[in-house]
């Protein structure tokens, strides 16, 4: 039995973003970093930001993750480039999840909301 | 007739279909699925029998209490135990390692040492670090050799008379790893240290002897070994029992109560306070009566030769990395892996697409996992209902995989 080749897991977006992100990198002169893990899979993930006046300047992110994960990331530190950080923290899971064009299992929401999670620990006044 | 052939019929659940394929389920490890004998038998109990066990001065009651006893001796006679006070019946080996670590750390002074190993799962790490808190006691740990093999030279350096507990584990769930537990506790004992084994990976595999084993206490679940979610054994050699003071009180696991103080129950229900899993030990009964008819010994030999073929298999994929033992030394049920370039959880879930149910992530092992230098690994893991065609499904699957994402 010759197994059917895999159709798309997962939405062109998080393809692109997984293959290549755009906002992944290091930042050097951020004034508001934080790092933290999912506890279910061991992923990690570090948001980095130049907040100027309220405004988040620039975003930036690292870490070890999986394509849902860095493509959520991804989309996180585009999404708050030139917001307030007041605005920022106000990012959803349902949000990224729209601009993923995609929706998830239960299992891998947390995959989704690490990066917002981060996000909002940074930027924690 | 191949063990696969003999028994798949029994397990309903393998004639589903995932994702319009049929289910390929190589997550045993995790939790093993049930044969119909298994899911019969506690429907039987609760259907005709079910009464609360021990005190109950009725028919029903008396009826569960001799089930729920009779379970315990199935476990005994499986696990080659010496008499049934041994045998105690918890929630699962977390509750059986916790249970040890904290009627155990109750005797540590400071400078005593606990010695594990790196390829522990975070249950039997967490417990001994939460023992050894505010006794300034330290936790060390045994490495690992290039190979995933017990560093047994580093072992003998770190033994001392400081060393009270040695915990290590039968067979790693992510490695595959067989340590050389009868050397180890020997070793151990001479040191004065007690042993205790994570059996878990090992009593759905091996066939178990405690009195060859020589170790002091060997915990292991059911629901790995086709029996059900919710129960667990911890083995301990009589005299060790005798002197542990129990860690919980309630109900049945005293002989008289006063305001002021109480007096402890025989062994082995000195350990059991409040209604135990009473269903769980019929289906665990079962379930060791299931996999006795068929022998341990050719349970062992069907899944090894599954993992050996599937090491064979997977490290022969470009880009497919396989972790544990070299090929040629005994090994568990559990072969971990990886894809270059994409991230377990990924390779999970495109597996799962193709009805391929595996293991994904850290497997409850981190600091293993750095020692693998990875955040996560996919994990295959066998049972006696796979078959060798499952093992060539997951590797064509994995051959394919790199154009799915």
């Amino acid at each position: 039995m010759t197994p059917a080749p895999p159709a798309a897991l997962y939405s062109d977006v998080i393809r692109e973003r997984w293959r290549r992100p755009r906002f992944r990198g290091e930042l050097p002169d951020a004034t508001a970093v934080a790092e933290d893990v999912n506890p279910l899979c061991g992923d990690r993930v570090r948001m980095m930001l130049r907040v100027e006046d309220g405004q988040v300047a620039a975003a930036r992110f690292a870490g070890d993750s999986c394509a849902i994960c860095t493509a959520s990331a991804d989309v996180v530190a585009e999404t708050v480039e030139g917001k307030t950080a007041a605005e920022a923290t106000k990012l959803t899971t349902e949000d990224v999840l729209t601009i993923l064009q995609t929706d998830v299992r239960p299992t891998r929401l947390r995959c989704v909301a690490l990066p917002l999670t981060v996000l909002q620990q940074a930027l924690q006044p | 007739m191949r063990l696969d052939e003999q028994t798949r019929g029994d397990f309903p659940i393998l004639a589903r279909t995932v994702n319009g394929h049929p289910l390929v389920y190589l997550d045993s490890a995790a939790s093993s699925q049930k044969p119909r004998a298994v899911l019969e038998a506690m429907d039987q109990y609760y259907t005709t029998s079910h009464a609360n066990v021990h005190r109950s001065i009725h028919t029903l009651g008396e009826e569960a209490t001799e089930l729920y006893e009779a379970a315990r001796d199935r476990v005994q006679r499986f696990i080659g135990a010496a008499s049934r006070e041994e045998v105690v019946f918890t929630r699962g080996t977390t509750d059986g390692i916790n249970l040890v670590a904290e009627a155990l750390g109750r005797a540590l002074r400071p400078g005593d040492e606990i010695l594990i190993t790196d390829m522990e799962h975070h249950s039997n790490i967490v417990p001994w670090q939460m023992a050894a808190r505010d006794r300034r006691v330290r936790v060390r740990s045994i490495p690992l050799t290039g190979d995933g093999l017990l560093d047994l030279e580093a072992f003998d350096r770190m033994l001392s008379e400081r060393t009270k507990v040695v915990a290590f584990t039968h067979v790693s769930n992510v490695l595959g790893t067989i340590t050389p537990v009868a050397q180890l506790c020997r070793r151990a004992r001479a040191a004065g240290a007690v042993t205790v084994i994570d059996g878990a990976q090992a009593a759905p595999h091996l066939p178990l002897d405690m009195s060859a084993l020589g170790c002091d206490f060997y915990v292991f679940s059911s629901h790995k070994m086709l029996g059900p979610t919710g129960i667990g054994v911890l083995w301990a050699r009589r005299a060790v029992l005798d002197a542990l003071e129990p860690t919980r009180g309630g109900g049945e696991m005293i002989k008289e109560v006063w305001i002021d103080r109480a007096r402890w129950n025989d062994l082995p229900w000195r350990f059991e306070p409040g209604t135990p899993p009473i269903a769980e030990a019929v289906g665990l009964m079962a379930a060791i009566a299931y996999l006795e008819k068929l022998g341990m010994e050719r349970v062992a030999e069907h899944e090894g030769a599954l993992a050996r073929a599937t090491v064979e298999q997977l490290a022969a994929i470009p880009g497919v990395i396989v972790y544990g033992p070299r090929a040629g030394v005994p090994r568990g049920a559990v072969v971990a892996f990886s894809v270059d370039g994409l991230h377990p959880h990924d390779v999970a879930a495109l597996l799962d697409q193709q009805g391929i149910a595996v293991r994904a992530g850290h497997h409850c092992a981190q600091p293993l996992m750095r020692w693998c230098g990875v955040v996560g690994t996919a994990r295959a893991s066998f049972s006696l209902y796979n078959s060798s065609e499952e093992v060539a499904l997951l590797s064509h699957a994995l051959a394919s995989l790199r154009t799915g994402l």
